[in-house]
């Protein structure tokens, strides 16, 4: 049994490299602060969580594991606030310059449901 | 298995300290820092692993919530020129 | 008092996990005495706190469904988000939208924005007066949102308890 656990550990901690790696990558690649946001949420989210899950699947039935988890709890928390936090301070700023938006933006598939449509209201691009 | 996660939370770092050097605008540069913290949380996690020292996910936990209140920190500061006394905190209250 | 006493207990569970220890009396007698001593600071602050609401958690234990579910919606998330990243072309296409969700108490709400930044690729700039603002990296994460399943999740947590 502790075979299957350790192989499930390492590619947790295998995956969870990996996607952190890809938020870095993100971070570098994207053009504009904005979306770069969306690229660090890759880390944040799965990549903190895949880590985490595989160090807690090491660590067994123990409080380390309770610490482990009060960490992640912590982290997927305090990250969509400090997202939500920065990206309000960037968008309140009138130094910094507006998001890239896509041009052709009436593409988006109108939703069914009615409570949507009339606060449906998409900016144009800047 | 641990050296190469924390290989692969290293690199993240670098591309996380590069981008808060050439971030244009300030925000940029906090994100990047902020990621940069969170990396390092993950770091400590598995340092602690590698070296057998199961003590360093308290240190990991509170690295968690400074790097929190440091990042709002920041940003309080950036919006308002000090950390936001309330002779500075405009009207509306739900603003950072 | 209850909510005081209930403070108490979550503070003292938690320096219990986080200390470890369990059979030493004197650490004991002084982690509860600084439980205490948190919990007087905290009753402090909300006195002194003109701003404090009381927290009314009214969502039921339907967000024990919810969970797995946004966790799976993470993982699907994030898969597309990487595999933009890695494309050479960078095929993104960030887009702002306006969002009116349908929950009506705020913590259901604030549940939904946190769901939506928790969600990589989409972003809540703002929620005021029931309207969410939402920058998304991708027109496709951005009609998923339109479409509204998540915003029908999240009411249906609230609607089961009230």
């Amino acid at each position: 049994m502790t075979w299957l656990v350790d192989g499930l550990s390492g590619l947790a901690l295998l995956c969870g490299a990996f996607f952190v790696i890809v938020g870095g990558a993100g971070l570098l690649r994207m053009p504009d602060f904005y979306t770069r946001m969306h690229a660090a949420g890759v880390t944040d989210t799965l990549g903190a969580g895949l880590i985490l899950l595989g160090l807690m699947l090491q660590a067994g039935w123990t409080l380390i594991t309770a610490k482990l988890l009060l960490i992640l709890i912590f982290l997927w928390l305090t990250s969509p606030t400090a997202s939500h936090a920065l990206v309000r301070a960037a968008l309140s700023d009138p130094q910094n310059p507006p998001p890239l938006l896509q041009e052709d933006i009436q593409s988006v598939p109108s939703p069914s449901s009615t409570h949507l449509s009339e606060g449906e209201r998409i900016e144009q691009a800047k | 298995m641990f050296a190469v996660t924390a290989l692969g939370i290293l690199i993240c770092m670098v591309l996380a300290i590069s981008r808060a050097l050439l971030g244009p605008t300030v925000y940029d540069r906090i994100m990047a820092v902020n990621a940069f913290g969170t990396k390092t949380v993950l770091i400590i996690a598995v340092l602690g692993f590698m070296t057998g020292r199961p003590d360093f996910m308290d240190i990991a936990l509170v690295y968690a919530l400074i790097n929190f209140i440091g990042t709002i920190a920041v940003l309080k500061f950036i919006r308002y020129g000090d950390m936001g006394w309330p002779r500075n905190v405009p009207d509306e209250p739900d603003d950072l | 008092m209850l909510r005081i006493l209930g403070l108490w207990s979550f503070c003292a569970g938690l320096w219990l996990v986080l200390s470890g220890y369990f059979d030493i009396p004197l650490l004991l007698v002084f982690g509860a005495l600084s439980c205490a001593l948190a919990v007087f600071i905290a009753w402090r602050v909300e006195k002194a706190d003109p701003e404090v609401q009381p927290l009314h958690l009214r969502v039921g234990p339907q967000i024990i469904l919810y969970w797995p579910w946004l966790l799976w919606q993470i993982v699907l998330a994030n898969l597309d988000v990487a595999r933009r990243i890695l494309d050479p072309q960078l095929p993104v296409s960030p887009t702002l939208i306006t969002l009116k969700p349908t929950q009506r108490s705020e913590i259901a709400q604030v549940i939904y924005a946190n769901s939506i930044t928790l969600t990589p690729g989409t972003i809540t700039t703002s929620l005021s007066d029931g309207v969410l603002e939402v920058h998304a990296l991708t027109r496709e994460a951005a009609g998923s949102l339109l479409e509204g399943g998540m915003d029908r999740r999240v009411a249906a947590l609230e609607r089961s308890n009230a």
